[in-house]
């Protein structure tokens, strides 16, 4: 299996502060990766790093074998920021969130063809949105408007879909509804998912691979392998 | 009213200026950056008193110095990492300091400056109402080309870098876009109050709207019945035009707010 992400003897720190120290991490193409830990602890960083959108300061980074910053097929990402709900507020309908996903597929300059719009349907219907695809998004529930997001990252047809804490304010019942979609996509189109949360309680039985990031990786493997001791938030967040 | 050429010229000038610059802000307000049209009217001003100081036309290095601060803005934004309040701080002050320096230089401290900072219905020539249609058509064409890319920054800006969408070229583009807005703008609005116009008939269209085009269409019409009925009452009233346009867009967005029902009725639609 090819890998999606490599990550050999990285450092990472802002200023003086130290993030991330001595991090090694391969995910096949096609994983299900949660990467957990505490606030703080430099996983919203690792996942940065890997996007391109941070330079390590030591050690070797590459996606899809080549180095993030330079990954020449940057339209088959599909990240859903941490702070990406600011667009809740926009009046934008759900067809033009998602229309505006599918963009990095067809260019800026290029002319919209009916083959984007079905991509855009497709990404629709494939979260359960057909019957809300023209309503504004800020009137639809917190769970929905999640699944709007999800659809404007699938809209590009990525092969790997970036998730940083894509549940914060969303109710239990709607981030277990979000755990079963996630499973669905990763089941149907084989794209590798990383999953970065403070809580993966809603991924916990659809991840495949649990990584544990505090500072460097002190855990990595199966989720039901992570010892008792970790699901307890005292412990994680210490 | 219709009778006289001056208002016939700032009427048409005026609906011109009512669309555009609406159709531009929609975008500044999405990307919470509401205050750069004030920052980029600074350095107009200062565009105004080089015209002044060396004897050209102001509207004209008013042009260049608005682009060129609009852009610089941005590029302070990102590059240098600054914080966008920070960039603006720095582009607003130095803009009038400038400003205000060159125009002492000049000579030129009269009521002239008052036909830019507030506006005037009185000053738009021919020729300059071609320029504002010319400049004008070329800010809606460039929105239109580039439409879904702004829409796309407009509303996750770190994930369309992510995905290999040009941001930083977007981002300047329409910097500039707004540079050129302000530009053709002062004439009837004024430098102190263009920004007004860019973003109160957004504010009041985004509270109705359903969608990014519902949204850009309600705005333009906004803002241009602001612009023809401020222009009108400036006339009867004999007030300066830019304060009136931009008291009775805040108007409508008092409206717009106050109505019953409205917001929930067209958030509805579809």
């Amino acid at each position: 299996m090819p890998l999606a992400v490599e990550l050999e003897s990285v450092d990472f720190a802002y200023g003086d502060a130290p993030v991330l120290e001595d991090v090694d991490l391969a995910i096949d193409e096609g994983e299900f990766v949660a990467i957990a830990g505490p606030n703080g602890g430099g996983k919203t960083t690792l996942l940065r790093l890997i996007l391109g959108l941070e330079r390590a300061a030591a050690g070797r980074v590459l996606l899809f074998g080549e180095p993030p910053a330079r990954f020449s097929r940057r339209f088959e990402l599909g990240y859903l920021a941490q702070r990406a709900q600011a667009a809740i507020d926009a009046p934008i309908s759900v067809r033009e969130l998602v229309s505006a996903g599918r963009l990095p597929r067809t260019r800026v300059l290029r002319r919209w063809r009916s083959t984007d719009d079905r991509a855009v349907d497709q990404a629709i219907e494939r979260v359960g949105l057909a019957g809300q695809a023209n309503r504004p998004l800020r009137a639809l529930s917190g769970g929905q408007q999640q699944r709007a997001f999800i659809a404007k990252a699938l809209a590009s047809e990525p092969r790997l879909l970036a998730l940083d804490e894509p549940t914060t304010g969303v109710d239990v019942d709607s981030q277990e509804a979000f755990g079963s979609l996630l499973e669905e996509l990763h089941r149907d189109l084989g794209v590798t998912i990383l999953y970065v949360s403070h809580e993966f309680g809603a991924i916990e039985h659809v991840a495949q691979r649990l990584v544990l990031v505090r500072g460097a990786i002190v855990f990595d493997g199966l989720p039901s392998e992570l010892p008792d001791l970790w699901h307890d938030p005292g412990h994680v967040h210490a | 009213m219709l009778d006289l050429e001056f208002m016939r010229l700032a009427l048409m000038a005026g609906a011109i200026v009512g669309v555009v610059a609406p159709a531009i802000g929609f975008f500044l307000v999405q990307r919470r950056l509401t205050l750069i049209g004030d920052g980029i009217g600074h350095v107009a001003f200062a565009g105004v008193a080089a015209g002044y100081l060396i004897g050209i036309s102001p509207v004209a290095t008013a042009l260049v110095f608005s682009v060129v601060g609009a852009t610089a803005l941005e590029w302070l934004r990102y590059r240098q990492r600054a914080a966008g309040d920070q960039a603006l701080a720095l582009v607003f002050y130095v803009g009038i300091a400038a400003g205000i320096v060159m125009i002492s230089s000049a000579g030129a401290l009269n009521a002239n400056l008052f036909v830019f900072l507030f506006g005037s219905i009185l000053t738009v020539s021919h020729h300059d109402l071609v320029v504002v249609a010319a400049l004008g058509f070329v800010n809606l064409a460039v929105v239109a080309l580039l439409y879904r890319g702004l829409i796309a920054v407009a509303v996750d800006e770190e994930g369309a870098r992510v995905s290999g969408l040009p941001v930083g070229l977007l981002n300047v583009t329409l910097a500039a876009l707004a540079g050129v807005t302000i530009a053709i703008s002062m004439r009837i609005v004024g430098i102190l109050l263009i920004a007004g116009l860019m973003v109160l008939p957004v504010i009041a269209a985004s509270r109705v709207a359903w969608s990014v085009r519902s949204a850009i269409a309600i705005s333009m019409g906004l803002g241009l019945t602001s612009a023809l009925a401020g222009l009108v009452v400036s006339y009867y009233a004999d007030l300066a035009p830019g304060g009136s346009i931009v008291l009775v867009a805040a108007g409508m967005f008092v409206l717009v707010s106050l109505a019953p029902g409205l917001p929930g009725v067209l958030g509805r639609r579809a």
